[in-house]
Formats: structure tokens, sequence, C-alpha cells
């Protein structure tokens, strides 16, 4: 081969791989990107069933029930809707009432959110930024939860 | 006392300029002196970088709340070790590390550097100073570290409790050191393009930095990875979180320049490619420190909500990146294309390493960067985890992996795939003996598992049968073979070392996440739960109290099946009680490479608490073969070939002058 050819084989190679590599880069975003809404949106969002969805919002005050051994109830409210969600496990150290949370799952046949994952803010002086952004959305946006460490 | 570190800074980032100026206009204009202005420059740029840190240290350790940095980050009851480490722990502090460390280089690159040409050294070190003027101005515009509060406040704000940990005094200096090591690279490639001139030389010279700068990335991640793991108390080890991504892309690209450098300096070839590598895998490291530093990511590394300090960093970004790249595409052409080779050969093995270690960068750049673009156009918000990066990186590093042992034993310029595929017949069949001894007698089901097990076992021999062949064993009486052995180069040692680090890794994870076991159970003192073949007893809660905060400890004794005590195990919830801030501290003991981790959830109303248990076997695996990668790197390193350095002088005198001849 001369070595036009030998490179030309060479890219061609590459080429079919990047291309490869490119096809199920796209097909695993389409397929598993998991998109994130508050509780108002869901309504318009049409959710296929058990589809895995990122769900954020505030813990509901009042709403967290210990249930059977690790299980925990729970609701996720932006104050125009609220969720019920259950997740077993143990809950982030920062979890508390009327405080912001994302919770990763699909929902159950019930209409009740199965959580794998909850994540709660990570220090006291910050929330969860979609949560943050989605509660301005909705006009719920208490300034004393700001997400900037403000002194 | 602060106001000599902010001075020490201001003075640093005018050195900086002159760095930035002075040894390029020389080099350009064949002016000596100039460029020798260089070299006086970054050593003083580096000692007043140097007391600036000094002084921020001093602050913190004496807990000054008079500077706003300090009362953000520190108590006067934390433990020293934190008030030193904490020093860092900030956002400001952190970015006066970056600086600390990028002078250190350009300092090692003008003191280290006799046997350069005098050009490219010149250029290098003007690039060096080009990167750290932006820096110095990002610190002295928008995180100044030495911001004075008045009046001063008579007790601080404690550092983030999760940062309150040996891993804070550990893995950022690490990872910097990579990130920031891999800027000498980048400014020998940004060198070379304005020289117009690029051989196997530069590749010599280059690799080292490559080598070093890799090594400490490495530690950095496997740290970082090892103090998620304990820390955070989910019992993962990796999290495909954005800023994880932030450092793996780096080091894959880094990985990836350190065996393209290879070629290059072995053979000459793939030149323009390296030049272009040496650039992304800086680029990267860039783009690290803005999703780190922007405040773009919600992490637990972001503590930047300023969006001034995002925009100023994407303007560095955009400078070096594009500019680098414009540079690239201008300057490209005039390199000489270098050396041929069959596409059965060691370069061709290291082409197709190149490929897919590129690759896999990219498709983790485009599982971290796709959700802040549909977010920044104003679609949906969308995330981007484990399954994306299950379903996209696995299959493209899965068949890298397989084809690792055969790198090595290719002959450089025209290999025989098949006598290679010979000496590796008994790694093979050892592979072999795992797959089929899991699925017997571990578990028949778990078929995936046991290929990853007997993949990671054919790494491992497969690195070994390359000392076993070069040493001439079976073609050679043993003797004969063991003395050659010990005179091999340092780097073929370096080479198995770190590709048995892989082969551990990858045994640790496989072996993780197929075969561990967990358990979420809600516990009353005297009660048992059973996991990983022990029987964990939880003994009750007690409290007790810390420097800066109180805690619960809960013990658990650990019993083996036989009824034996196997020790005990104490995981515990703290309360940090100037910022209120409760943590979880894991239990882990350690048997063998495998572990017993416990974390402790809430209690419950009738006296009993949540317990997480896992049983996760050969964990530890995971970090050991970050950390037997890292001796592959120094022993790379070690090699005289290195160390005695780029050729002679003489040569160098000898090439220049031709060159100048020509020119």
């Amino acid at each position: 081969m001369t070595r036009k050819q030998k490179r030309l084989s060479v890219i061609t190679a590459a080429a079919v791989f990047l291309a490869a590599a490119a096809g199920l880069t796209l097909y695993a975003l389409g397929q598993k990107a998991s998109y994130f809404y508050m509780p108002a949106d869901l309504q318009a969002a049409s959710l296929a069933p058990g589809q895995r969805i990122r769900l954020g919002g505030l813990v509901e005050e009042g709403s967290i029930v210990r249930g059977q051994g690790a299980t925990v109830g729970f609701a996720v409210t932006d104050h125009q809707n609220s969720v019920k969600v259950t997740y077993t496990g143990i809950l982030p150290d920062l979890f508390r009432e009327d405080q912001g949370v994302i919770t990763e799952g699909a929902f159950g046949p019930d209409g009740v959110f199965v959580a794998d994952s909850v994540l709660a803010k990570h220090d006291e002086n910050y929330m969860p930024k979609e949560v943050a952004e989605g509660l301005k959305e909705k006009g719920v946006w208490q300034p004393d939860e700001g997400a900037a460490k403000t002194q | 006392m602060v106001e000599i570190g902010q001075f020490s800074l201001v003075l640093a980032f005018a050195l900086s300029l002159v760095q930035s100026v002075a040894p390029a206009l020389g080099a350009r204009l064949s002016d000596e002196r100039l460029m020798a202005v260089g070299r006086p420059a970054a050593i003083a740029g580096f000692a007043f970088t140097a007391l600036a840190f000094a002084i921020l240290l001093w602050a913190h350790v004496v807990s000054d709340f008079s500077v706003l940095n300090v009362w953000e980050n520190s108590h006067s009851l934390k433990p020293m070790l934190y008030k030193v480490t904490g020093a860092w722990g900030s956002h400001e502090g952190s970015m006066l590390l970056w600086v600390l460390i990028l002078t250190l280089f350009g300092m090692m690159v003008a003191l280290f550097g006799a046997n350069l040409p005098d050009t490219l050294k010149a250029n290098v070190i003007a690039v060096q100073g080009w990167i750290g003027a932006a820096f110095f101005l990002f610190i002295l515009t928008t995180s100044n570290p030495f911001t004075r509060l008045d009046p001063a406040p008579i007790e601080g704000q404690d550092l983030n409790p999760v940062l309150q940990d040996v891993g804070l005094a550990v893995h950022p200096p690490l990872l910097y050191l990579g990130y920031v090591g891999f800027s000498v690279c980048f400014s020998f490639a940004v060198a070379a393009l304005i020289d117009g001139r690029i051989d196997a030389a530069w590749a010599r010279w280059v690799r080292p930095w490559t080598l070093a700068a890799w090594l400490f990335l490495t530690g950095g991640i496997t740290m970082g990875s090892y103090w998620a793991y304990y820390e955070l108390g989910w019992g993962g080890f990796w999290f495909w979180d954005p800023v994880e991504n932030a450092s793996f892309m780096p080091w894959l690209a880094g990985t990836a320049l350190l065996h393209s450098a290879l070629v290059m300096e072995k053979r000459a070839a793939l030149k323009i490619w390296t030049v272009l590598l040496a650039i992304l895998t800086f680029s990267l490291s860039l783009l690290g420190t803005f999703l780190v530093r922007s405040g773009v990511l919600t992490s637990v590394h972001a503590f930047a909500t300023d969006p001034g300090r995002g925009i100023f960093i994407l303007c560095i970004l955009a400078f070096f990146i594009g500019g680098s790249l414009a540079l690239f595409a201008w300057r490209a052409g005039s390199l000489a294309p270098g050396g041929l080779f069959q596409p059965v050969s060691r370069e061709g093995a290291l082409v197709l390493n190149n490929l897919f270690l590129t690759t896999a960068a990219a498709t983790v750049l485009v599982g971290t960067l796709y959700p802040l673009l549909v977010e920044a156009i104003g679609a949906d918000k969308i995330s981007v985890g484990a399954p994306f990066f299950n379903l996209t990186f696995g299959p493209v590093i899965l068949p890298l992996i397989c084809v690792v042992p055969f790198g090595p034993l290719l002959a450089w310029k025209r290999g025989d795939l098949a006598a290679v595929a010979q000496r590796l017949a008994a790694a093979f069949a050892a592979a072999l003996v795992v797959v089929l001894s899991i699925l017997l007698f571990v578990d028949k089901s778990a078929v995936f598992a046991a290929l990853g097990c007997g993949l990671a076992v054919w790494l491992v021999f497969g690195a070994l049968t390359d000392l076993w062949v070069k040493a001439g064993f079976g073609a050679q009486p043993a003797a004969i073979a063991a003395r050659r052995l010990a005179g091999l180069p340092m780097s073929m040692f370096g080479t198995t070392a770190a590709h048995m680090g892989l082969g551990l890794t990858l045994l640790g994870i496989v072996s993780t996440v197929a075969f561990q076991q967990e358990r979420i159970v809600t516990l009353k003192p005297g009660e048992a739960t059973e996991v990983g073949g022990y029987t964990l007893r939880y003994e009750g809660l007690t409290p007790a109290k810390g420097a800066n905060y109180d805690e619960q400890r809960g013990t658990f004794a650990i019993l083996r099946a036989d009824g034996r005590a196997a020790g005990s195990v104490m995981s515990s919830k703290r309360l940090y009680t100037t910022r209120q801030m409760p943590t979880t501290e894991a239990g882990i003991r350690t048997m063998g490479f495998s572990q017993l981790y416990v974390s402790l959830g809430d209690e419950t109303d009738d006296g009993g608490i949540v317990v997480r248990a896992w049983w996760k076997p050969l964990v530890t695996l995971i970090w050991l073969g970050g950390l037997v990668m890292m001796a592959g790197g120094v022993l790379s390193l070690c090699d005289r070939r290195l160390r005695v350095g780029a050729p002679a002088r003489r040569r160098v005198r000898a090439a220049q002058a031709a060159g100048e001849a020509a020119g």
C-alpha cells in the first residue's frame, strides 16, 4: 500500500469507529437522560409508564411518614401541586421539612413516585440550583433560602 | 501582614506580564538578553506567589478573622490540620493554590531547561507567563483571598464539615499538580507551533512533564474517589458527577498524550497529533477548572456562585483554547510529517489507544456538557448520569482494555500479531480459568461479571507476559533471563505496573458492582443483620464530643459465620455546632481487600435506627490499582533515558546551528 492508501484506510477505520461512538452517544442521550420536573409541571408532561425523571421541590411540611423498616414516605411540593414519594434507604443528612430536595426515580402504577435516590442540599446555605430556579419561576421563592452565600 | 500577601500577588501578576512578553519577543528578535529575562521573572514570580500563599496559610493558622476568607471558612476551635488545609478549602484559596503550582512549574522549566534550545525555552516560559497573567488577573479582580473585614468578627463561620477531612490535605493539591502540570505540555506545544519546528527531541522533553502531570492527576482522582466513598456515606466510588468528569477527561486525554508522545519520541511519527493532544489535554484541564469554579454546576465542589467569576474563566477558556487551536490550524501544516509504519505494529497499537481514549474522553465531554447546553438554550432541564455513561463510555473503553496486552509486545514499525497472540496464550488461559471458576463456583448467571473479572486477569497477566518475554524467559536459561530482567529499562517496569494497575482497578470495580451485598434495615440495640457472610450486631448509640462537633456513635460487633467475633465497626452521626450542619461518618472495616461499610440513618420512634450496610468484595483494589498505576509512572520517570535526559547538549547545539544555517 502506498502512504496515501494507508492513511486513507486508517482514517476510514477511525471514521467508522467515531461514527459508531457518536451514534451510540446520541441513542444514549435520547434513552438515558432524565428530565427534571417540578410537581406543577407534571400535569403538562406526558410521561411514559416507568420513565425515569428527576422530581424537585420542597419537602412538604408534615408530610414525612416513616413506614415499615427503612422506607420513608414524603411529599414534594412547589406550593401549587404536591407529589407523594416513597424512598427506601438513608435520607441525606440535610433532608428536612420545607427544604429543597431532588429525587430521582419513576412513577409507580399507583401514582406514587418511587425514588431510588434523594439529594438534598449539601450545606446550610445551598439549595439545588434547579429547585431554586423552579421556585423562582413559580413565584414562591423566598430569598432567605438563598442559593448563594449571603451574609 | 495580610496586605503583604496582597502586594506579593500584585507583584507576581506584574512579573507574569514581564514573563509573557520579554522572552517571546526575544525569541522573535533572536535577542538573547531579552530571552534571558524569562528565567529570573519565572523564579521571582514563584517566590512572590509562594509568599502570598504562605501569608494566607498563616492567616488561617492564627485564625485572623479580619480576613473575609478566613472568617467564612474557619473557626478558632477547628483542629490545626483543618486550619492549614482550610486555606485551600475555599474558592479563593484554591485558585491561589492553582497559580502557586502554575508558577512552580514555570520556575522548574526555567531551572531545569538548561538543555532546551533557547528559543523553545523562551517561548515555553512566555506561554506559561500568559496563563499565569490570566489567572492572577482573575484572582485579583474576582476572587481576592486577602479582602479585609472591618470590624473583625470574633468568631469564624467554620469550614464546610464535608471538607474537614484529611482528604482535603491531599486531593486538591494532587489534582491541581496534575491539571496544571499539563500546562507545561500545552506551553511546549504552543512554543513548538510558534517555532514551527518539532522533532523527536521535543517529545523527549515533553514526556517527563506529561508523566509527572499524569501521575499526580491519577493520584488526585484516586484519592478523590476514595474520599467521596468514605466521606459522603453513600458507599459509591464514582458517581459520574460533572465535577468528577471534569478531572477524568484530562486524565483520558493525558493518558493518550503519554502514549502518543512515546511514538513521537521513538519513531518521530504522529507529531501533529501529539501537539494537538497536548493542547486538548490542557484545554480539558481548563474546562475542568471552569466547570468547577464557575458555579454552572451544582455539586459538592462548586462553592462559587458569582456569575462574574464564571464569565471571567469562560473568557480565559475561550482565549487559550481558541487561540491555541487557531495557532494549530495556522501552523500545523508547517510541521514535517514523520516516520511510516504498518497498521499492525507498536505504533499502530498506540494509534488505536489514542483513538479509543480520545473517543472515550469525547463521550464523557458530551455527557457532561449536553445538559448545560440544553439548559442554556432554554429547553428542558435534564440530567445525564450513570446509565448514559455505562452505555457509551463502557463500549468504547472495553475493546481498548481487551487489546492492551498486545501493544507492548508488538514490534515497532511492523509487528507479528500471530506470534504475539501465541506469547499471550498463558495470560489468556489464566483469564479463561477465572471466568469459568466464577461461573461454576460463584454464580452461574453472572456472565458479565465473570467476563469482567477475566478481562482484569487478562490485563494483569498480559502485562507480566511483557516482562517475561522481554527478559527472555522460556527462550533462555532462567539464570540469564533473570539477569536480563534486572537489566531491563525502568520504563518497561513502568508500563507493566501501569497496565497491571488498570487491571487491578477493573477487578475492584467489577467485583464491587457485581458482587456487593446491601442491607437496609431498622435495628434496635442487640438486634443483628447479616451481610456478606458476616453478622453485624448493633450495640447502641453513645454520645461523644469532638473539637467542633457533637456526635452519636453507633457501634456494631462483627461476627463471622461460625459465631467467632471479628472486631467491631463504628459509624456516627455528627452535628457541627457552628453551621448546625449534620454529617454521617461511615464505619468501614477492611478485611483483606474487601470492606464492610456501615452507614447510619435516622432514629425511629421505637428506639431503633435505620442502618445501611454493604459488603464490598475487593473494593480496595479500585484505589490500590490507582496507586500501582502511579508507581508505574514513578518507575518510568526514574528511567535513565529521561533522567540523563533529552539528547546531549552537543547534539542540540548542532541541530540549532543546522536550523540557523537553514533559516
